[in-house]
């Protein structure tokens, strides 16, 4: 058992997918108690269509890959809450719109670009073998942006998802937070994608908020139990996949959805 | 003195008018109760009294020391926040907001208001409690409180008693009363169920997408609107 940790932890690249799945995980569940509480789960879904789309570009084009794709995807955020707050097509029209419009794009550049169905499996199921050094270091830059701008303005966040009418009333900048929350989900889920897969990455922002919420009944405990279950969620998984040489990303999203149901279990024990 | 005064005021949305030309003041300590059917424009003028939609003419005032983000908000229950994850203690507290200085942080004031408005309420007990667990009645309460945390002056009730039954709408009244008479602070409250509150307003502003009437509470009685809207009521 502990043998095996030791072996896992000497691969360089476990090292740096452990540094900044860590960091990612911790992140996505920060945001994701807002995001589920807006009724906003599916804008990671969305982004992470638009990541893909960005990626295979930035790829066929030779650019850096998350220097060109967060920009992009941050856009998308904009015009996503944009499109949520006032317009004709109503929010969830349009993230189903630009995610699958996105995809398209995406998969028609990568098989012009390289015709090669094994780039397609890494964006779509993600890879822990995708991150360079570079990648690493701005991932890890950017975490600690995330982490830290959350916890600046935690109170904040909790009016806006609370009540955004009194929050406006009382002269916060709601559409402020809105954007904040928006770029940082967007940032997140760009720094996510790679590893866990663009199909997958959703579930990181989402599961720990929601298994949270079946046992805890304060914001702030939601968002720690969140953050805990989260990382801890990642590390059993990457453990896991490890042993069993099953995907990484995919095996993360299995030991969500275990403790999904262990604590809708005890939440209905509890209530029976 | 006038706390909140609205001169010719206009509201439009796309350039179609649904409220015109209102004119009324608040003046302190004053209990004003806005009546009108569905779709008369209540909302819409409740929305620029809190600078959330600028008349398209017209100007609404803030005076006597008040500024337009100290007014105390009730507004009325999302379906959101029906199974919202939060303390009662999170909640009233984040009424203190438009206190933050420097760094959206509450400071050791901000949480002793809270506390006190918690006992006016009489939600000391509740304290931990889950907001979503609570009562129509008790989340109305919390909300009350976190309002009255974000002002002391002027209270916006945005259909204060919807959804709760008879005994609880009696006491929200009562809680209401207790707090423009013995805390001083103005009222302004948006109701269907007038024949409650006749008693407590001083004031009525009636609407169906211009100005009906304003004045006296016992003036009101006199008119055909007043008469008309209480349909009878052997008054």
């Amino acid at each position: 058992m502990i043998s095996t940790i030791f072996k896992m932890l000497s691969y360089p690249f476990m090292q740096r997918a452990l540094l900044v799945g860590i960091l990612v995980s911790l992140c996505a569940a920060l945001l994701g108690v807002s995001l589920v509480l807006k009724r906003y789960s599916m804008i990671g879904d969305g982004l992470s269509h638009v990541g893909f789309g960005a990626l295979a570009i930035s790829m066929a084009l030779g650019f850096a890959p998350l220097a060109f794709t967060i920009p992009v995807v941050v856009i998308a955020a904009f015009l996503l809450l944009r499109m949520n707050e006032s317009s004709k097509i109503k929010g969830d029209a349009a993230i189903a719109l630009i995610s699958s419009s996105a995809l398209a794009i995406g998969v028609i550049t990568v098989s012009w670009s390289s015709g090669m169905n094994t780039d397609v499996n890494n964006y779509m199921f993600g890879s822990i073998l995708a991150m360079s050094d570079e990648d690493v270091l701005l991932s890890v830059i950017l975490s600690v942006v995330v982490l830290v701008l959350f916890v600046l303005y935690y109170n904040r966040i909790f009016a806006v998802t609370f009540d955004e009418t009194f929050a406006r009333a009382t002269g916060v900048h709601a559409e402020t937070y809105n954007m904040l929350l928006a770029f940082l989900t967007a940032v997140t889920t760009v720094l996510g994608m790679r590893m866990m897969g663009a199909l997958l990455i959703s579930s990181l922002l989402i599961f720990p908020a929601l298994t949270s919420m079946r046992l805890c009944r304060t914001f702030r405990s939601v968002v720690l139990c969140s953050a805990i279950l989260s990382v801890v969620c990642f590390l059993i998984g990457m453990a896991l996949s490890f042993v069993v040489s099953s995907p990484a990303g995919a095996t993360v999203v299995v030991v969500n959805l275990a403790a999904f149901l262990i604590f809708s279990l005890i939440a209905w024990f509890r209530e029976h | 003195m006038a706390l909140i005064t609205c001169k010719d005021v206009t509201f439009a949305y796309e350039g179609v008018p649904v409220l015109t030309d209102v004119n009324f003041s608040v003046e302190s300590g004053s209990y004003l109760c806005i009546v009108g059917e569905n779709g008369s424009g209540k909302s819409t003028l409740i929305k620029g009294l809190l600078h959330l939609k600028n008349p398209s003419q017209g100007t609404i005032v803030t005076s006597d020391g008040l500024r337009h983000n100290e007014i105390g908000y009730l507004p009325q229950q999302t379906a959101a926040q029906k199974d919202f994850p939060a303390s009662v203690w999170e909640v009233v507290l984040s009424g203190c907001q438009n206190h933050f200085r420097l760094l959206p942080y509450y400071t050791a004031s901000d949480k002793k208001e809270a506390l006190h408005n918690m006992e006016l309420l009489d939600l000391l007990p509740l304290k931990k409690r889950c907001y979503r667990d609570l009562s129509g009645g008790q989340q109305q309460r919390v909300l009350l409180a976190r309002a009255l945390c974000a002002t002391t002056k002027l209270l916006l009730l945005d259909e204060p008693v919807t959804g709760l039954d008879p005994v609880m709408t009696v006491e929200m009244y009562q809680l209401i009363r207790r707090i423009n008479q013995e805390e001083k602070v103005t009222i302004i409250m948006v109701s269907h169920d007038i024949r409650n509150i006749l008693a407590d307003a001083t004031h009525i502003l009636h609407l169906d997408q211009k100005q009906l009437f304003f004045g006296l509470t016992e003036d009101y009685l006199k008119t055909e609107y007043g008469k008309q809207f209480l349909g009878g009521a052997g008054l």
